[in-house]
């Protein structure tokens, strides 16, 4: 909430930002990292429009789905199952488009999220499983029949229209991708903060029976935020799909936990009742801007892996209060 | 306007039950339009059970429900608001990550042109309806960081911002100062001309006087009266909502505990807001009570003398020697065991066997070089199953399994296997069926004759009066009064039964328990 109020007054609001950190811990860590890097790496290339551009690139995907992941969260909920959802979109995508050509592909992927949705929804609000435990299934059951469906095989896609709306694309030297996640941000930090659903969501993430006291429906909420972010992810894999010009059961593999730390790095918590969007697409390009960096470095895979979790926990365990 | 004689709510026939404990029975509630309809009762008479079926959080197993002339055929909390019902919850409703104006019109959002929430008019708003009560909290804070209070504040202002055909206050004025409670009755008032229907509950008769047309009083579950105001001198209310106790209470021996040497010595003591400079003395062989309202600071000064609430001034002494008691750890070591209020949250563990659950506070004492010593666990189980009569199908049945009697009885018994001088019990019968209550009652006196110093909360009234050897009366934090219980006996009515002379020392316990309230309130008004 703190950043609405803090454009009431001028010094007093800036004096209170800055006061209250440890919550915009993300923002100051962004722009420390980034000066860094633009310093220690300008020789490398970092600041390079085309390297920017790059971050971009590769952030996109996990911005989309950490999007709806940060309603999922808010909600006290949590959905592993988004990487995977994402590879069998890109399958049913391509395949589709294939068989039927792009309209019918696009409609295929967003099926597939949405059958997803529902049944994770499902199984969590009607039967009562938790979701972590839900999703981790899904997970395996969603790699299982992208795997089956493919044949394990890349499923090319050769519509160009596609291609281009879908990830390959740009506008200039502005790619697609950038706009698509800047739309779904503006769009999500709206609904989340502005409108009367994301209010449910974040009451029912942060007090469940007092939620269900002030007459909202909760399990309604933990449904609907369930089939965003599986929709979310099936859109992940179609831009995946429209990038790489294929689709593959690969693509997403181990997304859910860039997606989940680029929220959590954001500001949202992962015990619901808090979160932030844009918070959570500054987290995605933050932990976007690390590998850059680390991979313009020169390290190796092993080291870049040992740095970025570091680099997050670091970042985490500063914005907790004490 | 609606006349006075049309009937807002007209609940017929409502049972309700749970698990084996029937809370309601056949219960019917009549509020008309345009009225402030008292409901009482004592604890465990049925009050929020039927105010919550009313606003659709329990469903009703038997009875009918017509709000303004219509069914209620759906219950659920949407469908009772959409009805027009709405109520305050002592702190229930609240969501901790939200700012108090985001609480205040949750679901019910003001919106900018486009549709999107406008949280700058509900700060105005809020603000408007806390200047109209003359409190101050700030719509802007996250509601987490607020204290019970302001919280309660919050709540009221939820209920009445509602604009319900249907106001349900539950105890509003445990929050509220003296002239605050004058504020809202003018609130009320104004509201009842419009025609809404309120439903006041509170434990002060003196507010009720004051505030209500008509009053309905529950006791067990079960009607017993519903009359005009006019009708009801406070005297009467008392009576009928203490009622004739069931001998179940009335026939437990207090027996003669000797008083032994002051095993326990509060002077002083105060805790961060409650307790207030409480001095209190519980000797071996002794059960004190303590008697007051919820936020009396009873609970409070239970915690702060078992070490989770830190003491900010006076002393404690146990065995005439004054005890640091910094953490729940001080005061197993120094001999003071509590039996907490929350059973289900701070008393056991319910998916847990009866063993693990008995021996948790005492896994160091039986576990040499850290391992579990597992035969003096079960011996430690099985004896305590066997003295304080628990019946389980074994140790190694998961507590839940257990009827809430028992399940006490673990909580108990994994207190006594600390071995403690001094035992405390908040609320030691609270959710039980009454049968085990009269055995929780014993089983305290025992304690005390085996050589004990028991301090004992509890909201019964008839309980105290059974179980303890002096009852200290406290409100706003501070102890009032302190008593021998020979003292709320009549000794006109001495040689009548058990259970009549019971009746009329509750009564005298309540009239004190008011009467320590208000002489709190005035002094609430000479410091503010």
């Amino acid at each position: 909430m703190s950043t609405a109020e803090t454009r009431d007054g001028g010094g007093g609001a800036l004096r209170a930002w800055l006061g209250d950190w440890r919550q915009n811990i993300i923002y100051i860590g962004f722009v420390v990292i980034f000066v860094i890097f633009a310093v220690t790496l300008n020789d490398r290339g970092f600041l390079n429009p085309n390297n920017l551009l790059n971050i971009i690139r590769q952030t996109a995907m996990i911005a989309v789905m950490a999007i709806a992941m940060t309603f999922v969260l808010s909600a006290g909920e949590i959905d592993l199952s988004v990487g995977a959802v994402a590879g069998l979109a890109s399958v049913t995508v391509a395949l589709s488009i294939a068989a039927a050509g792009p309209v019918a592909g696009v409609l295929a992927g967003l099926a597939t999220g949405l059958a997803v949705g529902v049944f994770n929804g499902w199984l969590t609000t009607r039967i009562g499983i938790p979701s972590f435990l839900t999703t981790l299934a899904m997970m395996g059951i969603a790699k299982g029949v992208a795997m089956w469906v493919s044949d394990t095989a890349a499923v090319p896609i050769l519509h160009q229209g596609y291609a281009w709306v879908f990830g390959g694309g740009a506008v200039g030297r502005i790619p697609v991708l950038l706009f698509w996640m800047l739309v779904l941000g503006v769009i999500g930090h709206f609904t989340l903060k502005r409108t009367s659903f994301g209010r449910r969501v974040l009451a029912t993430g942060g007090g469940e029976t007092a939620a269900r006291f002030s007459g909202i429906n909760t399990k309604s909420m933990k449904f609907r935020v369930l089939v965003l972010s599986s929709l979310a992810a099936s859109l992940a894999g179609m831009l995946y799909a429209g990038r790489l010009q294929s689709g593959r059961f690969q693509l997403g593999e181990g997304d859910e936990l860039s997606v989940i730390a680029a929220a959590v790095l954001g500001g949202t918590s992962l015990f619901g009742g808090k979160g932030t969007v844009i918070g959570t697409i500054v987290g995605a390009l933050m932990i976007g801007l690390i590998n850059n960096g680390l991979i313009l470095m020169g390290l190796e895979f092993s080291q870049q892996l040992i740095a970025r979790g570091g680099i997050i926990i670091l970042a985490v365990a500063l914005s907790q209060k004490r | 306007m609606p006349g006075s004689s049309d009937i807002a709510v007209r609940m017929t026939g409502i049972s309700k039950r749970f698990g084996g404990v029937r809370a309601l029975q056949g219960v019917d509630l009549e509020v008309r339009a345009g009225e402030v309809h008292a409901l009482l009762g004592g604890n465990g008479a049925g009050k929020s059970t039927i105010l919550k079926i009313l606003n659709g959080v329990h469903v009703p197993d038997e009875g009918t429900i017509e709000v303004g002339g219509k069914p209620l055929t759906s219950h659920s909390p949407e469908a009772s608001r959409a009805a027009g019902i709405a109520m305050n919850y002592q702190e229930m409703s609240l969501i901790p990550t939200l700012t108090v104006a985001q609480n205040i019109f949750l679901t019910r959002e003001a919106k900018t042109a486009a549709g999107f929430i406008d949280d700058r008019t509900a700060v105005t708003r809020a603000c408007e309806h806390f200047d109209m009560l003359e409190v101050s909290v700030d719509p802007r804070r996250l509601v987490g960081d607020l204290g019970a209070g302001q919280k309660q504040l919050t709540e009221i202002v939820k209920a009445i911002s509602q604009d319900a055909k249907v106001l349900i206050l539950d105890e509003p004025s445990t929050a509220l100062a003296v002239s605050d409670v004058e504020r809202l009755f003018v609130f009320l008032r104004k509201l009842v001309q419009r025609g809404v229907a309120v439903i006041y509950v509170s434990h002060r008769m003196d507010e009720i006087a004051r505030i209500a047309d008509r009053a309905t009083i529950l006791r067990d579950g079960q009607n017993v009266i519903t009359a005009d105001i006019a009708d009801l001198p406070i005297d009467t209310m008392i009576e009928h909502i203490v009622g004739r106790r069931s001998l179940g209470l009335a026939d437990v021996e207090r027996g003669d505990a000797s008083r032994g040497e002051a095993l326990l010595q509060l002077d002083g003591l105060s805790g961060v807001h409650k307790p207030n400079d409480v001095t209190l003395t519980v000797h071996a062989g002794e059960v004190v009570g303590l008697a007051g309202l919820l936020g009396s600071g009873r609970s409070a000064l239970a915690r702060v003398i078992a070490g989770l609430e830190p003491a900010v001034a006076g002393t404690i002494r146990v065995h005439g020697k004054a005890a640091q008691i910094r953490s729940p750890h001080d005061a197993i070591d120094a001999g003071i065991a509590l039996v907490p209020e929350a059973r289900a949250t701070e008393g056991i563990i319910p998916d847990h066997s009866v063993e693990t659950n008995m021996t948790l506070a005492v896994l160091d004492r039986i576990s040499p070089f850290g391992v579990t010593d597992r035969a003096a666990a079960r011996r430690i189980t099985d004896e305590k199953i066997k003295t304080l009569a628990i019946k389980t199908g074994g140790r190694d049945l998961a507590v839940s399994t257990l009827s809430g009697g028992n399940q006490q009885k673990v909580v108990i018994g994994k207190w006594l296997a600390t071995d403690p001088d001094i035992l405390i019990l908040d609320e030691p019968t609270a959710g039980i069926d009454i049968g085990s209550k009269s055995e929780i009652i014993r089983l305290v006196r025992d304690l005390a004759r085996q050589g004990k110093a028991v301090l004992m909360i509890s909201s019964e009234l008839s309980e105290l009066l059974t179980a303890c050897d002096t009852i200290a009366i406290m409100a706003d934090g501070r102890l009032h009064e302190v008593h021998p219980r020979e003292h709320f006996d009549d000794p006109a009515l001495a040689g009548t039964d058990l259970g009549h002379r019971l009746q009329a020392a509750e009564q005298q316990l309540q009239n004190r328990i008011q009467g320590a309230l208000a002489a709190g309130e005035e002094n609430q008004h000479v410091d503010s």
